[in-house]
């Protein structure tokens, strides 16, 4: 397959970025985009073109959270709930033009090329994204029940991979939903019910306070979340946040 | 160099005990005034740091990536095993810490082995402490599934994404103590050399991988849980960053390393399908709970089926091979890796294989779909049959998936004691960094066990015991000789990688015509899966010894880094990490080549059954082999230290 790559290049945090444009051939519709990647690096390299394109990768299974292009518009490209690792050339036809940008939002700043600062959701973890269980002292696993669809539930916000295409995909970067889904994780266990209130309050003050932008719910971040996460979590995000303002720490 | 194992007298169950009860501690208000370097982020070190610093010590702790919840960790997908008998169906601690022992073919230390097991539950009761979603059953219950070399069902999991949930819960747990401020992060930085002084451990030089500066860190003590080794071999299930530099420096400062050769070949992973595949990726080992992997039994079928004129459907079920239920009857498709990797191999290398090239069998979930029904199998292995999916455009619950093992976990590591310290004092190691539990095979689901073992219940014991009298030392500043001697020598590492780009090419003098570090790394790859791979013989080894010494010359010679030392650059990181990757792939050959026997993951062609099964040679291999370097280009110098096994009674390692 032949394709005509226009690429976001930006030598620094500092510098002026610039869309550059590489043609690439021979390309197997079985490879991954960030093996086409590779083969343009390799190219680059190979030839003496330019510097290799720097972009963040690392398990290349759609887990670590590690990857994450603008392909054509879209966080992880055209197809459903993939990450950029996983997003395959088959996807595309043969000749296409793909534009490939890195996030874009005020809390993500460019540190070269296609790599960004995700440090802001780090932050946001630390806010209160945890539940304060030290290292021994615990009951054992069985004293505490929990309801099989309640821990499913936990399960499917607890899935979040932090990679940030929710944030890009928000017209306003807000982090809604990334957001909504340790909260929620967290609210629906009774291990997380204790700090339910603080937990909420800190974290959605760190979240303004880090420049991400407000949630007018047009639901992009659920569209392109690539593990799927679900808008139910905001709104157990905003449920959580006015129990705290009414001063109840209630949960459903 | 003395290898002191430092085992606690007495009996096996109350070695651990008697450790705790009269090891040395430090007094609270000290605590504060001791630094501890922890270096990744994965389960073992996020476990480490986070424990450590609830402790009340401070902690600086490094990873690579641009955040700690981003360690290889989190792509476990099968499960944690603990020896909680919820199930009722006859396990215990002795049981565990058996079938781990015989697992890894009596190659292990039985202390280390008894005390994981013996920690095991605990680790279980502190991540639901912490909210760890594991699967549950209606009545709310935790809920478990079987894995390899076990016939009780003790693995913990939470879908196919438990070392996910498990690291975000240690990555939780490191997150509240960055907030309490006693540990410190820090992003992007690579450790590039361990700093001795006094014949102590007491810092690290990393490099700033946003801005290519050197940076240096000193501490009382310093621990290494930077992971496995295993991408020596190119192609393997670890992420592409993961790699073997922070422990190989760590070895070239004197630890000594255990047990290289052990490497652990996965059975289920996706075939290999290109020559651009920068990975291979793991389908995890619980779909052996369910799926059974099977072969034609006429060769002309398999060759119809390479050839795209039969599908698999279209074998009779009476013609198709289910080897692991035909050879192991009692352990079935549940054998543990090192054995159903190497039937694959025994079955594709006889012509049965499957796929377009032939280096495939199948994982078939037919039976099993219509026992349970599709939303049963969904619910159990959704996600992993989602990724088969969309890597290679093939529906599982239609046709069965194709599989073949592909390298995935070293057992070998920094050689460390009982106490999870290297040869060096003050250098601990734990979790796949250092060799100390799996022996010559490790379990499904025991990676998990171990790492969060190590960082949770051993380190916060045994490196208190190490830090008791150090609060004689006061603050270790980093500064003075020793700490100037390895930053230069990092620069002077990097500086020369950078210069090989400038040597005359055969084309101009404008630099050299050489290959990009991938096309060395590549070759590598292959050198190492082919001749000290899943079968390895005493030719193969000297094949791959000459081999692997000339790529490494004409890499010196003629890799091409562009770029600066002193920018973002993933060229010179991948080049000093495959310089680093030349000297290990030594090692491991020269292991392998030493062990006169098969065991575990380690396979002699020499040395097998009539049957093809591994045939060890207890009287002259049962002991660690920890070598000890002597120098760039020096053969070196193996030390062993003899395991002895006082409680269980060794046999021959049977599943059939």
């Amino acid at each position: 397959m032949h394709f005509t790559l226009h690429i976001w290049r930006q030598e620094c945090a500092q510098a002026k970025g610039h869309f550059a444009t590489y043609e690439i051939d021979g390309i197997s519709p079985d490879c991954s985009f960030l093996e086409m990647l590779d083969q343009l690096n390799e190219h680059l390299v190979g030839d003496r073109i330019a510097h290799p394109v720097c972009f963040d990768n690392d398990c290349r299974e759609g887990i670590c959270g590690m990857c994450g292009l603008y392909i054509n518009g879209r966080p992880h490209g055209n197809d459903e709930g993939v990450t950029t690792c996983q997003l395959h050339m088959r996807r595309f036809s043969d000749g296409d033009e793909i534009w490939v940008e890195p996030w874009r939002a005020k809390a993500f700043p460019v540190v070269r090329d296609l790599v960004v600062d995700r440090s802001a959701f780090d932050a946001i973890i630390q806010a209160g994204g945890y539940v304060s269980a030290t290292t021994g002292g615990v009951p054992d696993a069985n004293t505490i029940l929990i309801a099989k669809h309640k821990a499913d539930q936990a399960m499917d916000a607890a899935q979040c991979i932090g990679c940030g295409a929710c944030v890009a995909a928000c017209k306003n970067a807000s982090a809604m939903l990334f957001v909504g889904a340790k909260v929620s994780h967290l609210a629906l266990l009774p291990q997380g019910r204790v700090e339910a209130a603080d937990r909420v309050r800190k974290m959605v003050c760190k979240m303004d306070e880090l420049g991400f932008g407000s949630c007018t719910n047009t639901y992009a971040c659920e569209a392109e979340c690539p593990k799927q996460i679900k808008r139910q979590n905001i709104a157990r995000l905003n449920r959580q946040w006015i129990a705290q303002l009414l001063g109840r720490d209630r949960n459903e | 160099m003395i290898l002191d194992s430092k085992i606690p007298e007495g009996p096996l169950g109350e070695k651990w005990t008697r450790y705790k009860a009269s090891q040395r501690l430090v007094n609270p208000a000290n605590k504060r005034k001791l630094d501890i370097i922890v270096v990744g982020t994965g389960l073992a070190g996020a476990s480490a740091a986070a424990s450590l610093g609830a402790l009340g010590f401070h902690v600086d702790v490094f990873c690579i990536q641009d955040s700690p919840r981003r360690a290889h960790s989190i792509a476990a997908q099968g499960g944690i095993n603990a020896a909680k008998n919820y199930q009722n169906d006859g396990d215990s601690v002795e049981r565990l810490f058996r079938d781990t022992l015989k697992g890894g073919d009596y190659r292990a230390r039985e202390a280390n082995v008894y005390r994981l097991a013996e920690v095991s539950g605990g680790i279980i009761d502190q991540c639901v402490a912490q909210g760890v979603p594991f699967a549950r059953d209606y009545g709310g219950l935790l809920a478990n599934r079987s894995f390899g070399g076990a016939q009780v069902s003790r693995t913990f999991y939470a879908r196919g994404q438990t070392g996910q949930q498990l690291l975000l819960g240690a990555y939780g747990a490191l997150s509240r103590e960055i907030a309490r401020g006693t540990v410190s992060l820090h992003t992007r930085r690579e450790m590039m050399d361990l700093v001795v002084v006094d014949g102590r451990a007491r810092g690290i030089i990393v490099r700033n991988l946003v801005s290519g500066e050197l940076e240096r860190y000193a501490a009382h003590a310093v621990v290494v849980a930077t992971g496995g080794y295993g991408n020596v071999y190119y192609l393997s299930t670890n992420a592409m960053n993961s790699n073997g530099s922070a422990a190989w420096v760590c070895h070239r400062r004197g630890a000594a390393f255990a047990n290289p050769c052990y490497v652990q070949i996965h059975p289920t992973c996706i075939p290999v399908h290109g020559d651009y595949q920068s990975k291979l990726t793991l389908m995890s080992e619980s779909l052996r709970n369910d799926g059974r992997i099977w072969v034609p039994k006429r060769k002309e079928d398999a060759e119809a089926i390479r050839a795209g004129r039969l599908k698999p459907c279209d074998i009779a079920e009476d013609d198709r091979d289910y080897y692991l239920e035909r050879r192991y009857p009692a352990f079935g498709n549940l054998v543990p890796r090192d054995v159903a990797s190497r039937a694959a191999k025994e079955r594709c290398d006889a012509g049965y294989g499957v796929g377009s090239t032939g280096l495939a069998v199948y994982l078939d979930f037919a039976s099993a779909i219509e026992r349970l029904g599709r939303e049963v199998i969904e619910e159990r292995y959704g996600n992993l049959f989602q990724m088969y999916k969309k890597i290679v455009d093939d529906d599982p619950y239609q046709t069965p998936m194709m599989i073949y093992p592909a390298v995935h976990y070293t057992m070998g590591g920094l050689w460390v004691d009982y106490e999870l310290q290297t040869t060096i004092p003050g250098l601990f190691a734990a979790g796949e960094a250092n060799f100390s539990d799996h022996g010559a095979n490790r379990l499904g689901a025991s990676a998990l066990m171990q790492g969060l073992a190590d960082g949770y219940f051993v380190l916060p014991y045994t490196l208190q015991n190490y830090l008791a009298d150090q609060i004689y030392v006061g603050k270790v500043k980093a500064e003075g000789p020793e700490f100037d001697e390895a930053e230069a020598s990092v620069r002077q590492r990097l500086d020369d990688l950078m210069a090989i780009s400038r040597n005359p090419g055969d084309s101009g003098e404008s630099g050299n015509s050489g290959h990009s570090v991938d096309h060395y790394h590549k070759a590598l790859g292959c050198i190492m899966w082919e001749h000290c791979g899943m079968a390895r013989s005493k030719e193969s080894l000297a094949t791959a010894k000459q081999e692997i010494a000339r790529l490494e010359a004409e890499f010196r010679q003629g890799v091409y880094i562009p770029g600066k030392v002193s920018e973002m650059n993933p060229e010179l990181e991948k080049a000093y990490r495959l310089a680093d990757y030349f000297e290990l792939a030594h090692l491991i050959v020269a292991d392998a080549e030493q062990r006169e026997e098969s065991c575990g993951g380690h396979f002699r062609v020499e040395h097998q059954t009539e049957d093809g099964e591994t045939q060890r040679d207890d009287e002259h291999f049962m002991f660690v082999a920890a070598w000890e370097y002597q120098g760039k280009g020096q053969p070196e110098l193996l030390h062993k230290e003899p395991l002895n096994y006082e409680h269980v009674k060794i046999g021959r390692r049977n599943y059939k």
